[in-house]
């Protein structure tokens, strides 16, 4: 309580923990979304309706029928796990992207946080935090509606939530590396074109990665996306066992060494664009 | 001046980014309860010196100290003391104008509690209580910008840094602000500013430093440098021409100095009115001719040739 009071006097104060500080960016993030998650609710569950409608009905009648699924599964039980992964890298996009270089260049809320005892990393770690929330929101209302149109085939399948989770953090962090660089819209239009959208197509989402020409397969490999597509598959389809835990967690390991990585790179890049 | 009343200390302080110098090795101390300005045009380095002082830009080279603390290794301890009001509004105008405050305040520490009875104290100051739920976007220039300090002050900072706190308000708003500033002053806060405007450094500044170039090229209390620098009064003459230059001859010795600017020359004399009779008595007829006192602008345009808004 004496701590408290000395804070708001004028003069030195007790100064706040490493988790006081990036719970407090959490905090004002939490703010925002308390405004303005009405609108992004409703996007939220009509998007994975959309895809249940047509991968499920629409393409998966056929594949079943012509093909009799895959591996024995149901074409909607295989994309659905791979749909869950690659959802989470859109999620990712739209928070990383615009939104932070609004942060940096627009109303500049980031210059806000650092005239304060935040440091660049509290403000990152902090905003991390955040969209990590909207990764669990998102995946979670995208899980639901698809178990209500038959998804899943097992239990198993709720790991799924952690595994697209990280799955986005894999694309977040590095995404926010890249946003710290840029002035305008070039370079987001460039990396949605060819990253983004070439890597929802061929990460193995809506068919198996061997399906490509062989040359093609191990670039599938060092993506993020194809790990978080296949590890998703992976639990969405029984707990695994022997190799296949090996496989998953290699897969894991994969994505969080992305997320990692980012992050690292994240903090370079928003040092040298917000305190230079 | 005993050493415990400087609160801030820079010596030889330089920001370069790449092979541009943007500020090249200022001097200045600030004393504790005095507002203190940086005068100049804009790409002066006024800026740049406030972010370095505020800890967001680290020191190219020199020294700066602030409550006897280096930026470099008590950066955010620095920060947790300063309130710092930014050139451009950095408000969130999606959320309210109390929510705008209780975010900040969690930022320094404060319990929600707390953030509480400040925010509502603040906006009293800052005359914003009546929109206190409603959203930032829609409300006038001066009304973000009492906002800005207000947020800035929820710490209850020892100095408060405002770069240039009142560019692109209209007259009623910047009176509105500066008297909001003398109220700060007076309760014991220190103010470090930054302006291109004049009157704005007369006003609110004990001391100021005038900088071009990135350098100080005079330091001292508004009056103390208009008399070094300028004389006591100033005779404008306008002529019906397209340059000025042309009527300077026909002024010269008149006064101690004569400046052609593109739409007038001013005379600098002790007696206005007599050097206007001067004029008159060789016969130069001027379109209108006006005696006023020498301001800081004045002083500027004495020390660098050119004006500080241009």
């Amino acid at each position: 309580m004496t701590v408290q009071q000395e804070r708001t006097v004028r003069g030195p104060r007790a100064p706040l923990s490493a988790a006081e500080r990036v719970l407090a960016v959490f905090g004002y993030h939490l703010t925002v979304y308390s405004r303005t998650w009405r609108g992004s609710i409703v996007t939220r569950v009509l998007s994975p309706v959309l895809f249940m409608l047509s991968m499920g009905i629409g393409l998966g009648a056929l594949v079943d029928a012509r093909a009799g699924g895959i591996d024995g599964r149901p074409y909607l039980q295989f994309v659905v796990p791979g749909i869950v992964a690659t959802q989470t890298m859109w999620v990712a996009w739209s928070e990383s992207s615009y939104q932070v270089l609004g942060y940096i260049k627009w109303n500049m809320g980031y210059h806000a946080q650092l005239a304060t005892p935040l440091r660049v990393r509290d403000v990152l770690a902090g905003h991390f935090l955040a969209i990590t929330g909207h990764l669990v929101v998102a995946t979670s209302l995208f899980m639901a509606v698809a178990a209500l149109f038959g998804g899943f085939g097992s239990w198993s399948a709720v790991a799924c939530l952690p595994v697209a989770v990280l799955t986005g953090l894999a694309f977040v962090t590095p995404i926010f590396a890249f946003t710290a660089t840029q002035e305008g819209d070039n370079g987001f239009n460039i990396l949605y074109r060819w990253i983004i959208t070439p890597l929802m197509l061929f990460s193995g989402t809506f068919f198996p990665v061997d399906q490509l020409p062989v040359w093609m397969q191990p670039v599938a490999w060092v993506t993020p996306l194809w790990h978080g597509v296949e590890a998703c598959r992976t639990v969405a389809s029984g707990w695994p066992s022997g190799g296949g835990i090996l496989a998953l967690l290699g897969h894991l390991l994969v994505l969080a060494a992305y997320a990692v990585a980012g992050a690292l790179l994240a903090e370079r890049t928003f040092t040298r664009r917000l305190a230079s | 001046m005993s050493g415990d009343d400087i609160l801030l200390r820079a010596r030889g302080l330089t920001k370069r980014f790449g092979d541009f110098v943007a500020v090249d090795g200022v001097d200045f101390e600030v004393r504790k309860g005095e507002c203190f300005g940086f005068l100049g045009p804009n790409g002066a380095g006024k800026s740049s010196t406030m972010r370095m002082v505020g800890c967001v830009s680290p020191v190219s080279g020199g020294e700066l100290r602030l409550f006897d603390l280096d930026p470099a290794t008590d950066g955010p301890a620095i920060r947790a003391r300063l309130g710092s009001c930014p050139q451009r509004d950095t408000l969130d105008e999606e959320l309210t104008v109390e929510e705008n405050l209780w975010v900040y305040g969690r930022y320094f520490g404060l319990s929600r509690k707390e953030v509480r009875a400040r925010a509502a104290e603040l906006l009293d100051f800052a005359q914003l209580t009546e929109r206190a739920g409603d959203k930032v976007e829609p409300l006038s220039g001066g009304m973000k910008r009492r906002l800005t300090i207000a947020r800035s002050l929820i710490n209850s900072p020892e100095i408060l840094l405002l770069d240039e706190p009142t560019t692109g308000l209209d007259p009623q708003a910047r009176h509105v602000l500066w008297d909001r500033l003398f109220r700060l002053k007076r309760s014991g806060v220190t103010l470090v500013l930054t302006t291109h405007y004049m009157d704005e450094a007369e006003q609110l500044c004990d001391r100021l430093v005038v900088m071009d170039h990135g350098r100080i090229v005079a330091e001292g209390s508004p009056r103390e440098l208009i008399e070094q620098h300028s004389t006591r009064e100033v005779l404008e003459l306008r002529f019906d021409v397209d340059d000025h230059g042309r009527h300077a001859e026909q002024v010269s010795g008149i006064g101690q100095r004569v400046e052609v600017l593109p739409d007038r020359l001013l005379v600098y004399a002790h007696d206005g009115d007599r050097a206007s009779a001067d004029v008159h008595a060789r016969g130069v007829q001027p379109l209108s001719s006006l005696v006023r006192r020498s301001t800081l602008e004045d002083v500027f345009l004495t020390l660098t040739g050119r004006t500080l808004v241009d």
